[in-house]
């Protein structure tokens, strides 16, 4: 906080006594894929949970699932915090999460189908029960959605002022033979999200620039 | 409509333009009386409110400046009228404590004299003198030898009796002198008790003297002060720009000290109120209440001071009686050590959550970082703590300076509101002055640009002039014929 940002408190001190009412608090649900050769990025995963983990800030949510061939149901939430409000409960309650994600991706058991659209559907879910005033569903995954015959995700979703973010999508073997599979693909993913009403749609390849992954609210 | 439509020959320019002008010429001469009034009017209209204001303004800047005039004297002289009240209190506390000691010094030195005076009576007192058989011995002494023995004998025993009797005499006359230099010798103690006295003396009246003249200056300055001269004025506005110039920079100073204890204070109160929740977009409610806690703690710094009578800012407590305002007192310090404690605990656990933060962040990453214990470490954590709880106490000192900024606020900003009404004032003479100018050169370029229709006119009036007085010299002619 600099010396501007001080003085600014205290005009605004002196103007209001009213809290803002807009929710300035992130909520961040992250879909992980661990079906078929996917699920060797898991380490990868980790860095971006404990990256999370050490940015995110008291009173905001994390929570953390995993992509499975069927993925609409809350028993695939591996972890889920929303952290106290005050700094050293929540530095508590983010030791406990990184432990319970630590434990759970050490098994970490493949699935034959990747239901994404079902991830995204739980995700929105979630976030839309909490109160945050940034909600964020990132997606670790290659972003190839395939599905069982019986499970029906061709539906319109609703996405509404959610942020989406797709983080390390790897290119597919088919994907090096024709690139515009994986273009064409990741453009369907922008367009039916953007159909939803997501409020972004952002794809964050280089783990170097996670920063790009939080935006406050 | 094309561009040569105002053309009224379009092969020949310039016989159009010519044909154009000397319309338009025709025109404007035909018009030109009441363009000369409308240009004339207009820079009345606009000229005359502004010299109006102008006029207004200078008044309004002279009021504003007897105004501070009178303030600035009120205040220079109830400021000079208690540094007198001071210096008097001082040369009182002078007086009593030096002149009241005088009668006991005046006895000692009357004392001290008296014995001066009787031991150098003393002192004077002669040897006796010597006795009378000395003609005896003279005469003797004449007496002539002639080797008889008998004569001898007598001279010899004469001799022998007196060399006696000369070494008693010799002897009593060095114990008188012994005696008389004891007596001086037991004078040094008395010369120097005088001689202490009177440096202690002449000490406090030249301390009184300098109390004196001091007063003297103050009170010179109040007279010139109650005379209301520019030269009282103009000693005190300066003085209230460099008392104002010098409370800003302590201020500034202040505002230092305050923002390092906000920093010291804001990341632990959001373990108090929570850190999520904001007052403005990017402005927690977590610093908002460290904000408030130095205010609080300014405020009873403020009220500590103004109930040790060092600050006179509300007039209300200067007015408490006694004893509820050192209860004031008492309570408002008792405040400021508890907010002090509060202060040197939230800094040590704002060390706590950043050591906590550092810890869960190096836990996250992939590399660990080396613990560095010991009393190295703790320095900074004792730093913080000791700033925390002596920062409310140096805060509270801000009083003095807001004082000081406040009362010469009042001089220095009717100072510059004058200078700016004055300016204002100038701007708008000028203007105005110039709005009118304008109007008459407009006039001048007017008349310029009907210069050939006005050689005319003039050409025209002066052959009927001196037609007419052609005509009048024919008929003095006719008529001085007729009378011949």
């Amino acid at each position: 906080m600099d010396r501007r940002k001080f003085l600014l408190s205290t005009l605004a001190l002196a103007a209001s006594g009213c809290s803002d009412p807009r929710s300035h608090r992130n909520a961040v649900y992250m879909l992980v894929d661990t079906s078929g050769t996917y699920a060797r990025e898991a380490n990868k995963a980790l860095l971006i949970v404990n990256y999370l983990l050490g940015t995110l800030e008291p009173g905001d949510s994390l929570a953390v699932a995993r992509v499975k061939s069927r993925s609409f149901t809350e028993k695939d939430i591996i972890a889920k915090a929303t952290f106290d409000a005050r700094p050293s409960q929540a530095n508590a309650q983010k030791r406990a999460f990184r432990d319970k994600i630590d434990a759970a991706f050490k098994t970490v058991l493949g699935s034959a189908y990747t239901d994404i659209t079902g991830g995204l559907i739980q995700g929105a879910e979630f976030l839309n029960e909490g109160s945050a005033g940034t909600k964020t569903i990132i997606i670790f995954s290659d972003m190839q959605e395939e599905l069982d015959k019986v499970t029906v995700r061709n539906f319109p979703i609703s996405l509404k002022n959610i942020r989406i973010i797709a983080v390390n999508v790897v290119k597919l073997s088919t994907d090096n033979v024709d690139p515009r599979r994986y273009l064409g693909r990741l453009e369907e993913w922008r367009v039916r999200v953007q159909k939803a009403g997501a409020s972004e749609w952002l794809v964050v390849n280089d783990l170097d620039h996670l920063d790009r992954i939080l935006r406050r609210g | 409509m094309s561009s040569q439509s105002w053309m009224l020959w379009p092969d020949n320019v310039a016989a159009s333009v010519l044909l154009l002008a000397l319309l338009a010429m025709g025109f404007m001469y035909a018009a030109r009386r009441p363009t000369h009034e409308l240009l004339r009017s207009l820079g009345h209209m606009l000229g005359g409110p502004l010299r109006v204001a102008s006029r207004w303004l200078s008044a309004a800047a002279v009021e504003i400046n007897n105004r501070n005039k009178a303030v600035l004297l009120a205040h220079g002289r109830a400021e000079v009228g208690q540094r007198i009240e001071r210096e008097f209190e001082r040369l009182g506390a002078i007086v009593t404590r030096d002149l009241q000691g005088y009668p006991t010094l005046q006895r000692k030195l009357l004392d001290g004299i008296t014995k001066i005076e009787e031991d150098y009576k003393k002192c004077g007192e002669v040897p006796p003198s010597p006795p009378d058989w000395t003609e005896a011995v003279a005469a003797i002494a004449n007496v002539k030898s002639t080797g008889n023995e008998l004569v001898l004998r007598v001279l010899e025993e004469i001799k022998r009796s007196v060399n006696t009797i000369h070494d008693k005499a010799i002897g009593e006359y060095r114990k008188s002198y012994e005696t008389r230099h004891k007596i001086l010798e037991g004078f040094m103690p008395f010369w120097r008790s005088v001689d202490k006295n009177l440096a202690q003396v002449e000490k406090n009246l030249a301390g009184l003297q300098s109390s004196v003249k001091s007063v003297d200056a103050h009170m010179a300055k109040y007279e010139q002060i109650n005379a209301g001269t520019d030269k009282a004025q103009h000693a005190l506005t300066v003085s209230a720009f460099t008392q104002f110039a010098i409370a800003l920079v302590v201020m500034a100073i202040a505002a230092g000290g305050a923002f390092i204890n906000f920093k010291l204070i804001a990341l632990p109160m959001s373990e108090m109120v929570g850190a999520g929740d904001y007052i403005t977009s990017s402005l927690r409610t977590s610093e908002v209440a460290a904000l408030v806690i130095i205010f609080v703690e300014a405020s009873m710094g403020l009220f500590l001071l103004e109930a040790m009578r060092v600050t006179h800012l509300f007039p209300r407590i200067a007015s408490l009686n006694e004893v509820l305002r050192r209860r004031m007192l008492w309570v408002a310090f008792t405040l400021l050590v508890t907010l002090a404690g509060v202060e040197a605990a939230l800094a040590l656990m704002r060390d706590m959550l950043i050591a906590d933060k550092q810890a869960l962040l190096q836990s996250l990453s992939t590399v660990q970082a080396v613990a560095t214990d010991g009393w190295v470490g703790r320095i900074p954590t004792a730093g913080q703590m000791l700033l925390g709880f002596i920062l409310p106490f140096a805060l509270s000192f801000i009083a003095i300076p807001l004082e000081s900024l406040i009362h010469s606020a009042r001089t220095v900003g009717g100072v510059l509101l004058t200078a700016l009404v004055r300016t204002l004032a100038l701007v708008l003479r000028v203007t105005g002055q110039a709005l009118r100018q304008a109007s008459r050169v407009l006039i001048r370029l007017y008349d310029v640009a009907i210069v050939v229709p006005l050689l005319a006119e003039r050409i025209v009036k002066g052959s009927r002039r001196s037609g007419r007085r052609r005509g009048a010299e024919i008929g003095i002619d006719d008529a001085e014929r007729t009378h011949a």
